[in-house]
């Protein structure tokens, strides 16, 4: 597996990251993530055919609390942190319409 | 005068709390300018939430464990109508509409907010250089870092900011600060403290602990803030075990750990420190042994693809949308793009970019995959471990603190910074780090007691005891 990042490469991750990289920062981007994805190389090419995965250090599942009706976050206060608010909503730019 | 100390003087009214604020206030109003620990001073409310305090001393009523003690607050715990930052452009001017847990928890024990600390951005980096407002400088030489991302908590203490602070630690976070700034520091086991109202990095391992002049005060910090919380699906149901007083180590097993002990770059110094501390041990009736925990070489490498991926997730909300920064754009997606790219800075950037690329498509098995199973190893071999010792030893940070500007312009030589804590994040387990004497510079040099999962009862044991015998 090679782990060295293309300029494509780059910009591809950017774009899922929804980060509007500049050009410098694509080239350095590039150039160190590449230095760290060689460190890590040597995990990559460790055999640990049937280990299983450990996402989580708890052997918690399916923790639930009453279902209970609660005071929740008031929605004026929250709305006053928002960047733009309207009629008790989230305000944001036009979505409908978007290609494709 | 310690934490423990103050609470018990305010309690009986023999000391006001808001004479000890206006101490602390004045230690910061003096040493604050060169050493930049706080992103917010809270004079004010600290103040009167002193008053608030003594009023109730002078009702016959009891505020609490923490009666009068100042605590300084990492600026990535929220705290309801109060500026929380995480060090970012993205969350400047935010107000959380909440508070966090545990500052709840030091509120309802009489503790007193006096700030919210400086940290790398998002808790990303091991030096606080990665601020946005500006890096924390060490207060044994203010020409070096005070290591991070709780940097700005760690100098607190060490400078007499506070008594007491609260951390985050996802790697170390806690832990290297405490070292390299020559104060206690803890790791709980993770879900013993909750989690609610920390600003998400790294969900499956984050954990919030105490730093401290003493291992007696982050021990009443720790009872002060640990235990079950509803708010937090992860929190630990079962009660802790109370910590204890005494220094007592003899019967214990104690295993220093060879892989983190030998690591490449490590000051004779800081391993010097280790031995001697190990051998002080020995002494006071512990059994010490070397022991092998072989996986822990492969930490680094699973910590740097888990946590960037934890990241690229959790910092996905910072979309322009609900709060913090926006940038305008055509539409939605570039409204997005053009918000986080101004509003995050290269560190947080680069975690992100490794984060999305360690789990896009065709990369997944190979590195985020990877990782999760190197995890299940590392969990095996401390098993084993612990089969034979009760806790083990090792150096909290190879290195003592480095100068300003060291490591910025290469990312991997910073991250092995976090090469001897990150084994017990991956865990899930507990750790503390103890100042023992000075190494290089002279600057301090900490060792660090790991203990299994709940295993905090003979990890503070162990801590005491090498606070007694450290030179």
């Amino acid at each position: 597996m090679s782990a060295r990042l293309s300029r494509t490469d780059v910009e591809h991750v950017a774009n899922l990251a929804r980060l509007a990289l500049s050009g410098d920062e694509v080239e350095r981007f590039g150039e160190q993530l590449t230095v760290i994805l060689e460190h890590a190389q040597d995990v990559a090419a460790l055999d640990l055919e049937g280990i299983p995965p450990t996402a989580h250090p708890l052997p918690l599942v399916n923790v639930l609390r009453p279902d209970e009706v609660r005071p929740t976050l008031d929605r004026e206060e929250v709305l006053a942190q928002a960047p733009a608010a309207e009629d008790g909503r989230f305000r944001v730019p036009r979505i409908l319409g978007e290609a494709p | 005068m310690t934490a423990r100390a103050i609470a018990d003087a305010v309690r009986v009214g023999e000391r006001s709390a808001r004479s000890v604020v206006d101490e602390h206030l004045a230690a910061i109003e003096a040493r604050e300018p060169e050493l930049h620990a706080f992103n917010l001073v809270m004079g004010d409310s600290a103040r009167a939430t002193a008053d608030a305090v003594d009023a109730a001393v002078a009702r016959g009523e009891d505020p609490g464990p923490l009666a009068g003690v100042p605590v300084a607050l990492k600026d990535n715990l929220c705290t309801r109508g109060v500026p929380t930052t995480c060090s970012s452009r993205i969350l400047e001017g935010w107000e959380p509409p909440y508070t966090a847990t545990v500052v709840q928890r030091v509120l309802d024990a009489g503790g007193i907010p006096i700030g919210k600390t400086n940290l790398d951005e998002f808790a990303m980096g091991s030096s606080t250089e990665n601020s946005a407002f500006g890096a924390t400088r060490n207060p044994h030489d203010p020409s070096r870092v005070p290591g991070g991302s709780s940097g700005g908590s760690a100098a607190a203490v060490a400078a007499g900011f506070a008594p007491l602070a609260l951390g985050s630690d996802t790697g170390g976070s806690i832990r290297q600060p405490a070292a390299l700034c020559g104060v206690v520091g803890v790791k709980p086991t993770y879900g013993r403290v909750s989690r609610y109202g920390l600003i998400a990095f790294a969900s499956s391992l984050d954990q919030i602990g105490p730093f401290a002049g003493t291992v007696d005060d982050a021990a009443l910090l720790l009872e002060t803030i640990w235990g079950h919380d509803p708010l937090d699906s992860t929190s630990i149901g079962s009660p802790p075990a109370p910590l204890g007083d005494v220094p007592d180590v003899s019967g214990l097993r104690i295993g220093i750990v060879e892989e983190l002990t030998d690591v490449d770059g490590i000051q004779p110094e800081v391993r010097a420190a280790v031995e001697r501390a190990a051998a002080g041990l020995e002494s006071a009736g512990a059994h010490v042994e070397r022991v092998k925990v072989p996986s822990c070489v492969y930490g680094l490498s699973a910590y740097y693809l888990i946590a960037p991926a934890e990241a690229s997730s959790n910092l996905a909300r910072y979309d322009g949308v609900r709060y913090g920064l926006r940038v305008d754009g055509a539409d939605v997606a570039e409204m997005n793009a053009k918000t986080r790219a101004a509003g995050f800075g290269a560190e947080v950037k680069r975690r992100i970019m490794l984060g999305t690329y360690a789990l896009s498509a065709g990369y997944y098995d190979a590195y985020y995959g990877q990782a999760q199973k190197v995890r299940t190893v590392i969990i095996r071999d401390f098993a084993r471990a612990y089969e034979s010792f009760d806790v083990l030893l090792s150096p909290t940070a190879p290195t003592t603190a480095f100068e300003l500007g060291a490591k910025t312009e290469d990312p991997l030589a910073m991250y092995l910074s976090d090469v001897c804590t990150i084994p017990t994040n991956l865990a899930g387990h507990a750790a503390i780090t103890v100042p023992f004497g000075t190494g290089a510079f002279d600057l301090p040099v900490g060792v660090q007691v790991l203990a299994p999962a709940l295993g905090e009862p003979d990890m503070f044991r162990v801590a005491r005891a090498i606070e007694g015998l450290a030179p």
